[in-house]
């Protein structure tokens, strides 16, 4: 991939980076809607909805409760949309698909890491503005108002096409040079990413709703449905 | 609505309601969501008079949190005693006041309810082989239902109760409506993943055998009560950033 190719990515990367706090919070920074329309993008969708699922599942444990650090999945799923849709390249192989889906799951929370951290500057920042904005604000100016949300707002947009640009530049040489060294068959690969992904959504489940009179009922019949379809298919 | 209540323009509620999107593009450490307060509520300011209109927008630009969509609730009754010309530092009081009620209340219905419940029904849908374009829609679709209702919502009410809004909290969506969605989200939790684990493992390229899929289930299992009893010591993702890790160096070692 070149940085011609990158640009719808790192747009993609700044908007949806955007939606995760700023603007406008509808979700499509959630992997399984990030991860699918950059790999689209890439024409894989079919890739980047399974990579969304597996990160989904972890996504699951970190929710965005007010002043909390968590991690940025938004550009973060672009960035491993990205590689899942870029290294199939000219040959599609299972061993170069699940391989790239164990990359592309790794990339993501590398930068969804890096992201939480950009988060807390840019909130840093936004607070630096403020201060000095203190004696304005006090005089009720809107003009002042206004121009502290649409600084914050150019800032996270910023913010969001810098670190996928960045990611992608240093993640995507990585993940084509590790690709053709992979001595893991790829119905393994695919199975231990999966699996790990699921034993976070198991534990986040157990967080988010064990408080919850009678969840644990509720999850073993939701379990028993889920055998249930699995057998069926 | 009582009677003498000014009457709100529909294109300043559609303004407020606009902005209330954008109501964190400025949080920051110093007034979390203040500003965002004051950007959102500022078309219903404009119509107080000049001096008016400069005390309260620096009023609704200091130091305030809350959960994001249900700033709509606070910036609708914070807007209407405004515009009823309710004492200062009583507005004060009560916008201190609403910070709590509104971050946990919304907490809990929207960041632990709603967001994982939709979460975890698109799994089911993925887990059920639907298409991307299936998989995106249901979640998006049905998450922005709820989330874009719950801020109009929040807004009309705001605007209407002023600041007698503490009843509208007390509603039965808000009471019993977390514990609903709770028992909602562990049933379709128990259908998701393992639906979504086999759609990953079994129906892939070069899929893997049901054997396969028995012993991952079974090290899912055991993982998540292993990591369920390390709870609050570690967060899941870093350990699943450290695994993998190491299982990208074991797959290029294995290659060598």
């Amino acid at each position: 991939m070149n940085w011609f190719n990158l640009v719808p990515f790192i747009l993609l990367g700044a908007i949806i980076g955007l939606d995760v706090v700023s603007f406008p919070q509808a979700m499509i920074s959630r992997p399984i809607v990030a991860a699918t329309a950059s790999a689209a993008l890439g024409g894989h969708a079919g890739l980047g909805l399974a990579l969304g699922a597996t990160l989904e599942l972890i996504a699951l444990e970190m929710l965005p409760f007010g002043a909390s650090r968590y991690p940025e999945w938004g550009s973060a799923a672009v960035v491993g949309g990205a590689i899942i849709a870029g290294t199939p390249g000219q040959t599609i192989t299972p061993t170069v698909t699940s391989s790239a889906l164990v990359l592309a799951v790794l990339a993501a929370l590398a930068t969804a890491w890096i992201g939480g951290w950009t988060m807390v500057v840019l909130r840093r920042l936004n607070a630096i503005w403020a201060r000095k904005a203190t004696p304005r604000l006090d005089q009720g100016s809107a003009k002042t108002v206004d121009g502290l949300q649409i600084g914050g707002l150019c800032g996270d947009l910023l913010r969001g096409a810098l670190l996928t640009g960045v990611a992608l530049a240093i993640l995507n040489p990585i993940v084509d040079a590790v690709i053709h060294l992979w001595g893991v068959p790829p119905a393994q690969s695919r199975a231990f990413v999966v699996g790990v992904s699921a034993t976070v959504a198991v534990a986040a489940t157990w967080k988010v709703f064990h408080a919850t009179k009678g969840a644990a009922w509720f999850f073993l019949a939701g379990l028993a449905g889920g055998v249930a379809l699995v057998w069926a298919q | 609505m009582t009677e003498t209540q000014q009457p709100i323009p529909k294109r300043t509620w559609l303004a407020m309601f606009g902005r209330l999107l954008a109501v964190q593009g400025s949080w920051n450490y110093e007034l979390l969501m203040g500003n965002g307060i004051a950007f959102a509520a500022e078309p219903g300011l404009r119509l107080l008079p000049e001096p008016e209109y400069r005390e309260a927008l620096a009023r609704e630009g200091r130091y305030f949190n809350c959960h994001p969509y249900l700033a709509s609730v606070a910036v609708g009754s914070l807007v209407r005693a405004e515009l009823d010309h309710v004492p200062g530092a009583k507005i004060e009081r009560f916008r201190t006041a609403l910070c709590g009620p509104l971050g946990s209340v919304g907490d809990r219905l929207i960041w632990a309810g709603w967001l994982p419940v939709c979460s975890l029904l698109a799994l089911v849908v993925f887990g059920a082989g639907a298409p991307a374009w299936v998989v995106v829609t249901v979640f998006l679709g049905m998450y922005n239902a709820g989330h874009l209702t719950l801020r109009a919502w929040g807004l009309s009410t705001g605007l209407s109760s002023g600041m007698h809004v503490a009843k509208a909290l007390a509603g039965p969506v808000f009471r019993r409506g977390p514990d609903v969605i709770a028992r909602a989200g562990a049933l379709l939790a128990g259908v998701a993943i393992p639906a979504a684990l086999a759609r990953v493992v079994r129906h892939g390229p070069a899929p893997g055998s049901a054997l396969l899929y028995v012993v991952v289930v079974a090290g899912v299992l055991v993982g998540g009560v292993l990591l369920v009893r390390m709870h609050g010591r570690v967060d899941g993702w870093r350990i699943a950033l450290v695994v993998l890790a190491a299982f990208v160096l074991y797959a290029v070692l294995r290659h060598g």
